[in-house]
C-alpha cells in the first residue's frame, strides 16, 4: 500500500529532522532496561516468597500487575525517546498488544499447565502433576464426546438460520412501508441477554403446563408438548431459541450486502425477461456469496461458544442431549470443582476448533477461487 | 381493449398477492420477535390465576397488578420504602452498568489506537508484520470463554481480583477488543490518508494528527463499536457466573440464579427480566443505526 508507506516515511522523516540526539537514545534504552530489571525483580521476589524461600514479600500477586503496568508505561516512554517517530507509531498498537498478551497468552499457557494436573478444588490434596491422566480420561469420557457431537448439530443448524436470515433480508430489502419498524423489531432479539431469553422463552413460554407456546402446540394437536424431555425435541428447542437470538445478526449483515448491490443489475435482468426466481439465483445470490461466507463463518465462530442458553434452560439435559462443550465444562467447574480435568477438556476443545476453523477457511478460499 | 384490461388486471392481482405474502411474512416474523418481549412485560403485571389461565391482553382479560414489581421493590407503593430485594437489584444493576460501560470505553480507546496504527503504518515486531498483528488480534475472537475461565479464576485469586468490578472490566475488555479493532480498522480504512499527510507535512506529530484530524471523522465508527461492546458486555453471563460471587455479581447472574427457585412465581421473574432487558430495548430502538453499522463493518466492501 503506497499511502501507508508514504505515511510511515513522512513521520519518520519528521523524527529525523526533529533530531533524536544520541543521549536521548541512550536514555531511552536505559529506561527500558531499568524498567525490565525492576519488573523482573518484583516477579522474582514474589516467586521466591510464594515458594517459601524468602521471608518477606507481598500479600498477593497484585503488585506484579502494577509492576507490569509500570513496565508497559516505561517501555512506551523508552521507545519514544530512543526511536523517535517509530516509537510514536509503535505507541498506537503497544497498549492493545501488551493488554492482549497479558490477558491471553499467559492464561492459555498457564491453562496448559493446569490441564496436566490433578486438581479438584473440593479435595484437600491441592494441585498435583498427573501427566497425561486427564487426557486419557478425556478419551474415555462418553459425555464429552456426546457434547462434541452436539456441537456438530448446533453448527449445522447455522445453515437453516442463514436461509431464514437471507429470506428476511430480502423481505426488508423489498419496497415496503414501515421498514424502520420492521428493522428494529427484527433486530431486538439479538440485543437481549441469553439469560433473559432462557427464562422468557425456555422457562415460561415453553413451560409444559401454562406456557403459551405449549398451549398453541396443544391447539395444533400435539397432546403433550414437552419441549425438554425427549432428547431430539430438546435439542431442536434449544436450536430454535438460539436461532431466535442469532438470526438478526446474519440478517443485518445480509441486508447490508443486498443494499450495496448495484440496482442496474436486477433491472437489466428484468428487462431481459428473467423471472424473479431466475434473477435471484443467477445474479443476486452469486453476488452475495462473499457477504454470505463472512456471515456464516462469523456465525459459526460464535456458535462454537454456545453455552448460556443451555446452562440456564436444560443444564445439558435430558441425559446430556442438549449439552454443548462449553456448558459441559461449566458444570465440570462449578458443580464438581474439577479444575484440572475441566481445563484439559477446554484446551482440547480449543485445539479442535482451531483446526476446524483453519480447515474451514482453507476450504472456503479454495472453493471461492474455483467458482470465480 | 378488453384483452389489455384483463392483462393489467392480472398483473395487479399478482402484484397484490405478492404484497400480501410479503406483508404477511413480515408481520408473522415481527410477532415472533416481539411476542416474547410483550409476554414478559405483561406477565410482570399478572397474578397466579392470569398465568395459569393463559390471559394475554391487559384490561381485556386480566387486570394489571403491581405484584411482580412489588416483589423487587419497584412498584409505586413500595418505591418509597426500604426494600432488600430492590437494594440487591440496584446493586446488580449498578455492577452491570459500570462493568459494561468501562469495559466498552477501555476497549474502544486501546482498540481505536491499535486499529489506526494498523491501518496507517507498517510495523515490524520481530517476524510479525501488520497482517500478522491484525490476525493476532482477530484470532482472539475464536477463543471460547471456557479456555480462559479456569486460568482466570486462579490468576484472579492470586491477584486479589476475584469478585471485583475491575476484574470483570479487564476480561470484558479482552472479549470485545477484537470486535472493536475489526470495526475501527474498517472505519479508518475508509478515511483518505491525504488528510494526515497534509498535517504531517505541516509539522504535526502522528499523534496530534490522529487526535485532532482523524478521530472526529471516525467518531460514528467509535460510537458503533462502543454500543456493540456495551450490549455484549451487558449480556455476558459465563465469566460473571464463574468469577463473581457476592460484591461484583452482575444482572444476568442474578436473573439466572432466580430462574430455578421461583416455581410458578412468574410475575417477579418477569419483572426482573423486564428490568434487565429494558435498557437494551431502549438502546435498540434509538440507536439501531449504530448497531447495524457496527455489525456490518468489514463485511460489505
Amino acid at each position: 500500500m503506497p499511502s501507508k508507506a508514504a505515511l510511515s516515511a513522512l513521520s519518520s522523516a519528521q523524527a529525523v529532522t526533529s533530531g533524536v540526539s544520541q543521549t536521548r537514545v541512550e536514555d531511552g534504552r536505559r529506561i527500558i532496561i531499568l524498567a525490565s530489571v525492576g519488573f523482573a525483580a518484583v516477579v522474582l521476589i514474589q516467586i521466591l516468597f510464594d515458594g517459601g524461600l524468602l521471608t518477606w514479600g507481598f500479600e498477593n500477586w497484585r503488585p506484579v500487575l502494577y509492576a507490569y503496568l509500570m513496565w508497559g508505561i516505561a517501555l512506551g516512554f523508552g521507545l519514544v525517546m530512543s526511536r523517535g517517530g517509530a516509537g510514536h507509531r509503535a505507541l498506537f498498537v503497544l497498549p492493545a498488544v501488551l493488554f492482549t498478551v497479558a490477558m491471553v497468552i499467559f492464561p492459555t499457557f498457564f491453562g496448559l499447565y493446569i490441564a496436566f494436573t490433578d486438581w479438584n478444588l473440593s479435595s484437600f490434596e491441592g494441585r498435583r502433576f498427573s501427566g497425561f491422566k486427564n487426557l486419557y480420561a478425556l478419551f474415555s469420557d462418553p459425555y464429552y464426546w456426546n457434547a462434541l457431537q452436539n456441537m456438530v448439530f448446533y453448527v449445522l443448524m447455522v445453515l437453516p438460520q442463514y436461509v431464514i436470515a437471507f429470506g428476511l433480508a430480502l423481505l426488508l430489502n423489498a419496497e415496503i412501508r414501515a421498514r424502520k419498524f420492521f428493522r428494529v423489531a427484527f433486530l431486538l432479539p439479538f440485543m437481549l441477554s441469553p439469560v433473559a431469553v432462557s427464562w422468557m422463552i425456555g422457562k415460561s413460554l415453553m413451560e409444559y403446563r401454562f406456557g403459551p407456546i405449549s398451549n398453541l402446540a396443544r391447539l395444533l394437536g400435539w397432546d403433550s408438548p414437552a419441549f425438554f424431555t425427549s432428547p431430539w425435541i430438546a435439542k431442536v428447542s434449544i436450536a430454535l431459541m438460539d436461532a431466535w437470538v442469532w438470526i438478526p445478526f446474519m440478517m443485518v449483515m445480509l441486508l447490508a450486502g443486498l443494499q450495496a448491490l448495484p440496482k442496474e443489475l436486477s433491472e437489466a435482468a428484468k428487462v431481459d425477461g428473467a423471472s424473479k426466481w431466475q434473477s435471484f439465483w443467477q445474479i443476486t445470490f452469486p453476488l452475495m456469496l462473499p457477504v454470505s461466507v463472512t456471515a456464516i463463518v462469523l456465525r459459526i465462530i460464535f456458535q462454537l461458544k454456545l453455552a448460556d442458553i443451555v446452562i440456564n434452560v436444560t443444564s445439558g439435559g435430558p441425559g446430556g442431549a442438549t449439552d454443548t462443550v462449553s456448558s459441559f465444562i461449566f458444570r465440570e467447574y462449578r458443580d464438581r470443582s474439577n479444575v484440572g480435568y475441566g481445563t484439559m477438556l477446554a484446551e482440547f476443545y480449543l485445539i479442535v476448533i482451531i483446526i476446524f476453523i483453519l480447515v474451514l477457511l482453507h476450504w472456503i478460499s479454495r472453493w471461492m477461487r474455483k467458482i470465480n | 381493449m378488453g384483452r389489455t384490461g384483463a392483462r393489467t388486471g392480472g398483473i395487479s392481482a399478482r402484484y397484490f398477492s405478492s404484497r400480501i405474502v410479503i406483508y404477511g411474512l413480515l408481520i408473522l416474523w415481527a410477532i415472533i420477535c416481539l411476542f416474547p418481549i410483550y409476554w414478559t412485560f405483561t406477565t410482570s403485571f399478572k397474578v397466579a390465576v392470569n398465568v395459569t389461565q393463559g390471559h394475554l391482553i391487559p384490561w381485556v382479560d386480566f387486570t394489571p397488578d403491581w405484584r411482580g414489581w412489588r416483589s423487587i421493590g419497584l412498584s409505586p407503593d413500595t418505591i418509597g420504602e426500604t426494600s432488600t430485594p430492590r437494594e440487591e437489584f440496584l446493586k446488580r444493576f449498578e455492577n452491570s452498568i459500570i462493568a459494561s460501560l468501562c469495559a466498552a470505553a477501555l476497549a474502544v480507546v486501546i482498540g481505536s489506537c491499535a486499529a489506526y496504527g494498523l491501518s496507517r503504518f507498517n510495523y515490524k515486531f520481530g517476524p510479525m508484520r501488520n497482517k500478522d498483528i491484525s490476525f493476532f488480534f482477530l484470532s482472539q475472537l475464536i477463543l471460547p470463554p471456557v479456555v480462559l475461565a479456569m486460568p482466570f479464576l486462579v490468576l484472579y485469586k492470586e491477584l486479589a481480583l476475584l469478585d471485583t468490578r475491575i476484574g470483570l472490566i479487564l476480561i470484558y475488555t479482552l472479549t470485545v477488543l477484537p470486535i472493536v479493532i475489526w470495526i475501527m480498522r474498517d472505519q479508518f480504512d475508509t478515511i483518505p490518508t491525504e488528510l494526515e499527510q497534509a498535517a504531517l507535512v505541516d509539522g504535526c506529530s502522528a499523534w496530534s494528527a490522529f487526535l485532532r484530524i482523524i478521530l472526529p471523522i471516525a467518531l460514528p465508527g467509535m460510537v458503533a463499536a462502543f454500543i456493540l461492546s456495551v450490549i455484549l458486555c451487558w449480556n455476558e453471563y459465563f465469566f460473571a457466573a464463574l468469577l463473581t460471587s457476592t460484591s461484583a455479581k452482575t444482572l444476568p447472574v442474578m436473573v439466572a440464579s432466580q430462574t430455578g427457585s421461583q416455581g410458578i412465581n412468574w410475575w417477579s421473574m418477569a419483572a426482573l427480566s423486564t428490568a434487565a432487558i429494558l435498557p437494551l430495548i431502549v438502546i435498540g430502538i434509538f440507536l439501531e443505526r449504530y448497531i447495524v453499522k457496527g455489525l456490518t463493518a468489514g463485511s460489505v466492501k
